[in-house]
């Protein structure tokens, strides 16, 4: 009797999504529904919040004012993308504090990208150009994820984003018609980024266990696959006009296909990476976690602050 | 001692003349730590002319899951719109 209920209810939600309805918090959902967004959102979150490391690390170093200015306008606001979707996360039962201590006990993870490091100015164009655009690819897909929250999280973050992709791109084009010395540093950091950057969309579909719910519950609306080569036939031109090479020799485009073939992947790179072993690993979480305590002072300050205040208005 | 800071929700009026209209979230320990960070999060492409914070134990909402029967009694009266009436062929204006 029981699960006959339990059965009509997941088969109203599902009739919600089928529909397009957006799901709110107060909604009812199925656990697997409400689990699956929890992992997703905070990974999104924490990647955020992790990336503002690599970036973090040019900033004194910026080549001029005009390139510290935005480099540091892109860092904070990627603070606040962290921000919106802590925000988002929270409406489904589960306290930042929560969140922020899966992230240092490695229950939750952060997108492998930021495990690399980052060596030389042109990083800042690579990371801008690639791993924004990546990042753009997907969160554009994801305004329309069924969940209310996340849904209107994506819609602002992806307006502020491009100025993100756009700052990269510059950089990596007046690189690659400088010296050549500067265009040898804007190569390198392409070589380095390309294959991370195209492995962020996630292993391949057919290893990819969970997409089918989340594809279902319309959490995810392209599958890793698809993201993937969209994002790659995007930038394969891009790569062109400023005259450097994608590092893949079988890129090609297919003609039958109408899109780009590319190489293998090296997902036991990957795995090893997303498992705490990639060059960068130990520092992010340790840098993460030191700030945390560090900033440990500041939070008991303001919350006797705020209660002496109150005192006092009383 | 208790790490979890107060929540309150944020609304911004983007021009003067405009209502104003959620936006989000923030955590902060009094209003003032509330304004700012709203601030910093929700209005730093010039975004809003004034910004509105309440605590958000304080927001009183109905079940969207009771929305049919919460809003059952406007159902059924038509005649509060404009179109529920006939009006004389040829009449202007009205």
């Amino acid at each position: 009797m029981q699960n006959n209920i339990l059965t009509m209810t997941e088969e109203k939600f599902q009739i919600r999504i089928d529909k397009e309805e957006k799901i709110e918090p107060k909604d009812w959902m199925p656990e697997g529904y409400r689990k699956h967004l929890i992992r997703q959102i905070s990974q999104h979150a924490h990647s955020e919040i992790i990336g503002m490391q690599p970036e973090g690390n040019w900033i004194s170093r910026a080549p001029s004012l005009r390139a510290k200015m935005i480099l540091l306008a892109k860092v904070q606001d990627e603070a606040g993308h962290g921000l919106y979707l802590y925000s988002a996360c929270e409406t489904l039962g589960i306290s930042r504090q929560e969140l922020v201590s899966q992230l240092h006990s490695g229950k939750a993870k952060y997108s492998s990208i930021f495990n690399y490091p980052t060596l030389s100015w042109a990083d800042m164009g690579a990371i801008g150009w690639l791993v924004d655009g990546a990042a753009i690819v997907n969160q554009v897909s994801l305004q329309r994820t069924s969940f209310g929250p996340y849904s209107r999280g994506m819609v602002k973050i992806c307006k502020e984003e491009s100025f993100h992709q756009r700052q990269g791109y510059e950089i990596m084009a007046q690189m690659a018609k400088g010296t050549s010395e500067q265009k040898a540093m804007a190569q390198d950091a392409l070589n380095r980024f390309w294959w991370p950057s195209i492995m962020m969309f996630g292993p391949n579909d057919s290893d990819s266990p969970r997409t089918g719910n989340a594809m279902k519950w319309k959490i995810k609306r392209k599958t890793n696959d698809e993201l993937r080569q969209e994002f790659i036939d995007k930038t394969v031109n891009q790569a062109e006009i400023i005259g450097l090479t994608i590092p893949d020799k079988d890129l090609k485009w297919n003609e039958q296909r109408q899109h780009y073939d590319f190489g293998e992947m090296d997902w036991d790179e990957f795995w090893n990476v997303v498992n705490g072993n990639g060059p960068c690993n130990k520092q992010r979480l340790n840098h993460h976690k030191k700030a945390h305590d560090d900033g440990q002072w500041v939070r008991e300050a303001a919350k006797s602050y705020a209660q002496k205040q109150e005192l006092i208005a009383n | 001692m208790s790490e979890n800071r107060t929540v309150w929700e944020v609304f911004i009026q983007s021009k003067n003349g405009l209502a104003h209209k959620h936006v989000g979230n923030v955590h902060a320990e009094d209003k003032i730590m509330a304004l700012e960070n709203a601030r910093e999060l929700y209005t730093r492409r010039n975004e809003g002319s004034c910004i509105w914070v309440v605590k958000s134990k304080d927001i009183i909402s109905s079940e969207s899951e009771d929305g049919e029967a919460f809003f059952d009694p406007s159902n059924d009266k038509m005649y509060r719109h404009p179109t529920f009436y006939t009006m004389p062929e040829g009449s202007k204006h009205i």
